[in-house]
């Protein structure tokens, strides 16, 4: 029999909130964390706002140990050992010295590109003949596993220690792919999530691209306006989430908490075919990547109570929620949100940060309200009914909630979390 | 600079990459930095770098790869300041 998988713990690292209990707060009160960036408009950026997590020093060096802190130039592996070892703790778990691996913990943490201020100081150095300047971690800061090595010799994990990379569903996918292990059996918990960079470096080629909000430098807090008719693109955004998964027997036997099941889910790409481009989805892969997730999860549509969808402040949100009503095919359409509002687009950390967000609204019994959407896009609202799109948190108890999350490449994942 | 002011400055240079603290305690010019304070070897690199930067000197492969005690380390640096 397939081994059942639960959420045991949790730990974030977002804009607007670092620690699960400011984060809680935040998404509860529709706390933005955008922020006006100097150093971008220093560089001329079009869009000179960003979402950065607030850290200052001396919670980052209750992390890592002072040689760790040496020459440390890796934002992703700040943001991504921090929400990772708050999981681990938040789960019950003890970080051991002894000189085994705990051979049944294994770790599943995802990025799109990593150490990318390591890498330019490197960069710097090398162009300049001094090769042998760069010390030894120049490496290990700039591998996209240097996120799940750091953590793994953290926490001493034996399992499997790898990181995964698929754009924006990273986190989401990094998250079926721990479950995957779990119902295998080949593993008794994975600490599975993901982390993105900040910076000019990791956001300037969206800028370049166009696809950021450029009026919104004088009103940050305004930018990133998923759903409503005013979108203007997505602000980027930087962090990471984590997340404890466990065997459902193996949780019980330690009698930790249980935040929610890990019911199922589904990961497909459109193949850049019929509508999907490098950085367009394929409608089509779209509603098959949900209708399978429910299908493997042996739910049906209307048993869905809230969606998190991946709704970045584009024209295309409204694609977006026209495949969920397609695929769900229900008189009565669920909830639906996005956390972007608040955070911006954490990139390759929003899968993480917004399954973090989904699993404590089933958890604490409240639906976010959905920020800056007080202009719902009218195709959006002819689509599906107003009162879906919460624009005040609605404190409701939740029993099925759907998470959505697609990236570049045309690549998708969904999954389903149940109340337990 | 007096022979005790570079061991004192080793010293300094290798505390924090030291692994095991009794090794500081008893640190001599025959303090083995492997084997006596459990220093990662990937990081004898930085070791080697601070050294640089703290006597402004540039020490090769060569002379690296010969500095596996305080005394070697000691040794070399004498070495590149006299011909400095």
């Amino acid at each position: 029999m397939k081994k059942r998988v639960v959420i045991t713990g949790m730990g974030v690292v977002a804009p607007n909130g670092v620690d699960l209990v400011n984060f809680e707060d935040a998404i509860q009160k529709g706390k933005s964390g955008i922020r006006f960036e100097e150093e971008l408009d220093r560089l001329k950026f079009s869009c000179q706002i960003a979402g950065k997590p607030q850290l200052s020093e001396e919670k980052i060096a209750e992390y890592f140990t002072p040689l760790q802190l040496r020459g440390l130039n890796s934002s992703g592996i700040v943001y991504g050992v921090i929400a990772g070892t708050d999981a681990w703790k938040d789960a019950g778990l003890e970080i051991q010295e002894n000189e085994a691996p705990d051979w049944d913990s294994g770790i599943i943490f995802g990025t799109g590109i990593l150490g990318v201020d390591k890498f330019r100081e490197a960069i710097h150095l090398i162009d300049a003949g001094k090769t042998r300047r760069l010390g030894s971690t120049s490496v290990m800061q700039t591998m996209a596993s240097g996120i799940s090595a750091y953590l793994g010799g953290i926490l001493g994990c034996g399992n499997q220690v790898t990181t995964n990379s698929s754009a924006c569903t990273t986190g989401t996918e990094a998250l079926l792919m721990g479950f995957e292990r779990i119902t295998a059996g080949k593993a008794k918990r994975i600490l599975v999530g993901s982390c993105s960079d900040h910076g000019p470096y990791v956001w300037g080629g969206f800028d370049a691209m166009r696809i950021l909000p450029s009026k919104y430098n004088a009103n940050p807090t305004e930018a990133s306006r998923p759903m409503s008719a005013s979108a203007a693109g997505f602000v980027p955004g930087s962090g990471a989430g984590a997340l404890v998964l466990e065997d459902y027997e193996s949780a019980m036997e330690r009698g930790a908490k249980i935040y929610a099941e890990v019911l199922g889910g589904a990961v497909n790409s459109g193949g850049q075919r019929g509508g999907g481009s490098m950085t367009a989805a394929n409608s089509e892969a779209v509603i098959r990547c949900i209708e399978e997730a429910l299908r493997f999860s042996e739910i049906s549509a209307e048993e869905i109570d809230v969606i998190n969808g991946h709704l970045t402040a584009t024209t295309k949100d409204a694609l977006e929620v026209e495949s969920w009503k397609k695929a769900l095919n229900s008189k009565d359409f669920p909830y639906i949100n996005s956390l972007k509002g608040m955070t911006g687009h954490c990139l390759a950390a929003s899968g993480s940060i917004e399954c973090v967000a989904s699993v404590l609204q089933m958890d604490k019994n409240f639906i976010f309200g959905n920020v800056n959407c007080e202009d719902l896009n009218s195709e959006i609202s002819d689509l599906i009914s107003e009162e879906k799109i919460p624009r005040k948190t609605l404190e409701k108890p939740i029993n099925i909630l759907a998470k959505s999350s697609f990236g570049f490449g045309d690549v998708n994942s969904v999954v389903i979390f149940r109340k337990i | 600079m007096k022979e005790k002011e570079i061991l004192n400055a080793i010293k300094k240079i290798v505390t924090p990459y030291t692994q095991r603290q009794e090794g500081l305690e008893d640190f001599s010019e025959e303090t083995d930095f492997i084997k006596d304070l459990e220093v990662n070897s990937a990081n004898l690199v930085d070791v080697i770098l601070d050294v640089e930067d703290e006597f402004n000197i540039e020490i090769d492969n060569e002379s690296m790869e010969g500095m596996l005690t305080v005394g070697d380390a000691k040794n070399i640096i004498e070495q590149k300041l006299a011909s400095a």
